[in-house]
């Protein structure tokens, strides 16, 4: 059977205070729902997404024929987490450029377009939207939020904001932080964009303007961090598009380049430089032991719920060590805990592609949220949210 | 090993309500037991994917780890006991995983293939390795890379300082306090530090 997505956009009047200390109002988020809340609204699951995701996880839009859901693997009937039996959020975050309230929009206290004004928002302000998105949706408790690497923070953060608003989180090739080397491919991202002299300090819209060149080069760092070198070396090699050396520096020559500069020229059509800056700086600034002198089994003593973590061992952008040093902090916390490392030769990439194995372990951790006492009494479907729809 | 009767006996060595970390818990078939039957939490450290995907669906918290890297993940003391039901054989690090054991859990309760039971003793005087029910594998192919007995594991528990609490063998199902060395083919122990 096929999904079909609806986008929704919901709008809230109510400032939202940010942790930068500035706050904005008059904002909207984009999202969409599968499946049915169920009477006593408590199969309803939280998607986060990660970089350049967005609300759209799943399922086709009326008269589209391929789904470009980001989680079609993951998510739909029948599907790992299915929406024959959970009520499914996929929700757009703030700053992004799919739909919710980002830098390309209008600043409801300046009448101009936010440009470079859009403020640095976190992943606890992501977060604290999420969170009033819940309540216009009527959902008090979620049974679980689910996320993979960017996302997978948000779900880690969802247990230290909302400890008590959610039963489960599964936190997907992610970690408690960037290491150093991380934050530095994020900055030569980031310098590629500002340095483009179509960037115009942000406000590159007035000027009609898109500095694609810097989105390009910040495109192909990203790519390479999410691929493994294995998997590289299996689909390019040394290959050469024309079968002899050319002696250029200036043309492409390797297949390699070839397909780098296929996905620059592709992000760069679609993705917001301003959006792409604060996004990586999100994930800069996610720390949750910052508070806690860096001792994460402290910082994580404030969780709630039952966890799942999920890692591959060839992701080296978010390593398995990362999620074990997440495991090990949940651990020294008693909570219930259960983890995965999945042997997959894709790197990070991997918790987006169909792996066997990774898809089982998430598809019986469902089950089980499914069987428990919480969702197993009402199956009855009540008032459902405007435009909810199977 | 996982045979309802000797699941019952191992788990009675389980004090009622204990935090359990089970190393190597296989399909999780202990520790579900010990949940239900006997108010236990905890834990159980996998290697093989199979058995990680069981655990997750009997609900059971499993943590995929290789043993061979040791416990560093956990902190002195923070388990009640640690169960190492038919895991010891396959370490390559057996003696350091004992060592770990005891630092990690309060009580040790270890499980394994007693070589010196009588059917593999007459097998070597024949000349071959033996291969029965218990060690169902030829010398070649075996995984159970640590071959000891009963009476071994009291020497090397000595060596660690350990202070044995209780030792019997298990056989069928049934527990041999008589000549286990001999008449049993699974030796039981139940430890803590000296």
């Amino acid at each position: 059977m096929t999904l079909i997505a609806h986008p929704q956009a919901m709008q809230f009047d109510a400032p939202l205070p940010l942790q930068s200390g500035a706050q904005i109002r008059g904002y909207s988020l984009a999202y969409e729902t599968y499946g049915t809340l169920n009477a006593d609204r408590s199969n309803a699951v939280l998607i986060c997404h990660a970089l350049n995701a967005s609300h759209h996880v799943a399922g086709v839009y009326p008269g589209q024929e391929r789904s470009e859901g980001w989680w079609d693997t993951m998510i739909g009937p029948g599907k790992p987490v299915d929406t024959d039996r959970f009520f499914v959020i996929g929700v757009n975050n703030l700053g992004s450029c799919f739909g919710s309230t980002g830098p390309m929009h209008v600043n409801p206290d300046t009448g101009r377009v936010y440009g470079a004004d859009f403020p640095v928002v976190t992943v606890e302000d992501w977060v604290n939207a999420q969170a009033r998105l819940l309540d216009g949706l009527g959902i008090e408790q979620l049974a679980a939020v689910m996320g993979g690497s960017l996302g997978g923070m948000q779900a880690l953060s969802w247990t230290l904001q909302y400890p008590q608003r959610l039963r489960h989180a599964v936190v997907v090739a992610s970690a408690p932080n960037l290491t150093a080397e991380n934050i530095a491919f994020n900055e030569v991202a980031r310098r590629a964009i500002v340095t483009d002299p179509d960037f115009h300090g942000g406000n590159f819209y007035e000027h009609g303007v898109v500095p694609k060149r810097g989105l390009r080069i910040a495109r192909m760092v990203g790519h390479i961090t999410y691929l493994s070198d294995d998997v590289m070396n299996e689909k390019f090699g040394r290959q050469l598009r024309n079968g002899l050396l050319a002696y250029t520096t200036q043309d492409i020559e390797f297949q390699i380049e070839s397909y780098l500069r296929y996905q620059g020229d592709k992000f760069s059509d679609y993705f917001d430089a301003n959006t792409y800056l604060l996004i990586t700086r999100a994930l800069d600034y996610f720390d949750p032991a910052i508070r806690t002198e860096g001792n994460l089994t402290k910082a994580l003593a404030a969780a709630r719920a039952k966890f799942l973590l999920v890692s591959f061992t060839t992701d080296w952008r978010f390593s398995p060590g990362r999620s074990r040093e997440m495991v090990k902090a949940l651990l020294d916390n008693h909570r219930d805990v259960s983890y995965a490392e999945i042997d997959a030769p894709h790197g990070h990439d991997a918790f987006l592609l169909e792996d066997p194995q990774y898809l089982a372990v998430v598809r019986a951790y469902f089950e089980r949220i499914a069987s428990e006492p919480a969702m197993t009494d009402a199956p009855v479907v009540r008032d459902l949210p405007a435009g909810a729809v199977l | 090993m996982t045979d309802r009767a000797t699941l019952k006996i191992i788990a009675d060595l389980v004090p009622q309500g204990s935090r359990v970390l089970d190393l190597g818990c296989g399909d999780g078939a202990l520790l579900d037991f010990l949940q239900r039957e006997r108010g236990c939490s905890g834990y159980g450290i996998e290697i093989a994917d199979e058995n990680v995907l069981a655990c997750v669906k009997r609900g059971v918290n499993v943590i995929q780890l290789n043993l061979d890297q040791g416990l560093k993940i956990f902190e002195d003391d923070s388990f009640d006991v640690i169960l190492q039901i038919d895991t010891l054989q396959h370490l390559r690090n057996a003696e350091t995983m004992l060592r770990e054991t005891a630092r990690v859990g309060k009580l040790g309760i270890v499980a394994f293939p007693n070589f010196a039971h009588w059917p593999n003793r007459l097998s070597i005087v024949r000349g071959r390795m033996p291969v029965t029910k218990r060690l169902p594998y030829q010398w070649y192919d075996t995984p159970n890379i640590r071959v000891g007995t009963f009476k071994d594991f009291e020497v090397l528990a000595t060596r660690n300082r350990l202070s044995i609490l209780d030792a019997f063998g298990l056989q069928d199902g049934e527990v041999r306090r008589v000549l286990p060395n001999l008449t049993a083919s699974t030796a039981v122990f139940k430890f803590e530090r000296g």
